[in-house]
């Protein structure tokens, strides 16, 4: 008797405690798809947006690409020919950029990431490096007009544009390496030291070799960086326009951002340079794509060959 | 517990060692016999790890540790300001828990050490390799595939790599801190074997775990207790007739 009763009423107990638990999964599984949705809705919304804004620059600019257009330099008050001087000048600055970030971006890092220990010294310096990343270009600019080409009477050149352009990248470097640099195994460095090498040769031969995909990645997107960058090269290195091609690294030079700048706002003929404007637009971005497209390459290649 | 015998090649006199402020090893002293297998054992934590990392200066790479005492190598103490603990890391070799090839060809882990040092005829560095993986019995299982990354190599021939990448430095002594612990049985018998054979020419002191395997391959055995050297005699007398209770119910399982 005792027996059935317990069982009846555990049966009631059960099926009510179900019922909620199915309304329960039902408002659990309601909330899931509705943060799915969002999730997948922003994720399109970006990939739209990107993909709009490349195909408009697509469309407007490609009639103006032509060989000529790659190889001459403008004339007519820059309403006609090419935009050489232009390309070779951002290749020349960026360039310049690079190989004065690298080697002190990469430096710093393995300063940090190998031999600092953590302390307000160290907090001060990473500190430091993430501020300079928040610092707005207009304002490297002005530090570069200030101390290059200034305090430093380097004058308006591709030497203090590239310096420029150099610190504005070498938060980004100094990030790349120091990420890449923590991801390589401690193992790898006790097994190392415990043979009896030096720190040194240690980080020369074991870390830095295998941190390097990491670092070629971040400081390839830092050249693409520099490469688009108007503001920190406006009044350091560009020029409005210059039709003979820069001799020495104390020389102005054309570069694509700021063409397009020059010839967006400030020109005489603003309508009428408007194909060329995209189409200087459509270079710059190619390039960059280009460059970022490589640094894609050189890391899933170098992924493949690294074993752990 | 001073153990003092006659044909010691590294003497810890006195040890005190902190990790901060936590205490890891008191008062150590034991010598370590040339030729001979000493093997490291107790619970975890009880400080054998770090006995025998101090041994090489391997615990200078943790921030915050602090040594007090000495470690006498070849009566100099290896803890002196003048000493060059990269100097000293050449001469005492070690073997990591987990097999930790570079991701380099196994031929290029082995020569990595010597090459550094300044071996670099061809010919040498070849002969080099082949000498340290035949010491490492890997030679037959490897020798035509120098060229293949070591990463693709079973556990048990990664840690042989590892072994023959430290006797390639030719070390007077090699410490091994639970070389076994992540391999399987078949792996871990060709170790142990490898031990048995490499004694003749160099001084190992090993970290374990397993009791069976302390008791199957060292000469000596030192027993650890909360950073304490609890008991340290040859190897079938602490094994069979230990002094301290401690051991007894250590070594019978009635703790650890």
């Amino acid at each position: 008797m005792s027996t059935i009763q317990m069982v009846s009423e555990e049966e009631v107990m059960g099926s009510s405690s179900q019922g909620k638990a199915i309304s329960n999964m039902k408002w659990r599984y309601f909330k899931q798809n509705l943060f799915l949705g969002v999730v997948r809705l922003s994720a399109l919304i970006i990939a739209v947006s990107l993909g709009g804004f490349l195909f408009y620059i697509f469309v407007n600019g490609l009639g103006a690409i032509s060989w000529d257009f790659l190889t001459l330099p403008p004339r007519d008050s820059m309403t006609k020919g090419g935009i050489m001087p232009a390309i070779l000048g951002t290749v020349y600055l960026t360039s310049g950029a690079i190989i004065i970030a690298l080697p002190l971006g990469v430096m710093s890092a393995v300063y940090l990431s190998e031999y600092a220990k953590e302390g307000p010294v160290v907090r001060i310096i990473r500190i430091g490096v993430n501020c300079l990343a928040g610092v707005p270009s207009i304002v490297f600019g002005l530090f570069g007009l200030g101390l290059f080409v200034v305090f430093l009477q380097f004058g308006s050149c591709i030497l203090s544009g590239a310096l420029t352009l150099g610190f504005l990248i070498l938060p980004t470097i100094i990030g790349a390496s120091e990420e890449a640099l923590k991801a390589v195994p401690q193992t790898f460095r006790e097994a190392s030291l415990a043979l009896g090498v030096s720190r040194w040769q240690t980080i020369l031969k074991i870390v830095l070799p295998n941190a390097l995909p990491g670092i070629l990645t971040g400081s390839i997107l830092g050249i693409g960086r520099a490469a688009g960058e108007t503001a920190p090269i406006m009044f350091t290195a560009a020029a409005f326009f210059t039709a003979k091609l820069p001799a020495s690294i104390f020389d102005e030079v054309m570069a694509l951002p700021y063409h397009i700048y020059v010839l967006a706002t400030a020109g005489t003929h603003i309508e009428q340079t408007r194909p060329i404007q995209y189409g200087t637009a459509l270079v710059l971005v190619t390039l960059v794509l280009g460059i970022d497209l490589i640094a894609i390459m050189i890391r899933s290649y170098m992924r493949k060959r690294k074993g752990w | 517990m001073v153990m003092v015998r006659n044909n010691s090649i590294i003497k810890v006199r006195n040890v005190d060692f902190y990790y901060g402020n936590f205490r890891a090893l008191m008062d150590i002293s034991m010598d370590f016999e040339k030729n001979r297998v000493t093997a490291l054992i107790g619970p975890s934590g009880c400080g054998k790890s770090t006995l025998l990392r101090l041994l090489n200066r391997m615990n200078d790479l943790i921030d915050g540790t602090r040594v007090k005492g000495e470690v006498l190598f070849e009566d100099r103490n290896i803890y002196d300001p003048g000493v060059d603990p990269v100097e000293i890391r050449r001469r005492i070799g070690m073997v990591f828990q987990k097999p930790n090839p570079f991701p380099k060809s196994i031929f290029n882990n082995i020569i990595y050490g010597p090459r550094l040092l300044g071996v670099t005829g061809k010919g040498d560095l070849r002969d080099l390799a082949e000498q340290s993986l035949k010491q490492a019995v890997l030679w037959d299982e490897v020798k035509d595939i120098l060229g293949q990354s070591a990463m693709m190599l079973s556990g048990g021939q990664q840690q042989r790599v590892c072994i023959a990448r430290a006797l390639a430095m030719k070390p007077d002594i090699l410490l091994m801190d639970e070389p076994t612990s992540a391999l399987d049985p078949i792996s871990t018998a060709k170790i142990e074997e490898l031990i048995e054979e490499l004694k003749k020419q160099y001084t190992i002191i090993i970290v374990t775990h397993n009791m069976q395997q302390a008791a199957r391959i060292s000469d000596y055995t030192g027993f650890f207790y909360l950073g304490e050297l609890i008991e340290y005699s040859p190897a079938e007398k602490l094994f069979t007739t230990p002094d301290v209770k401690q051991t007894e119910d250590y070594i019978t399982g009635r703790f650890g």
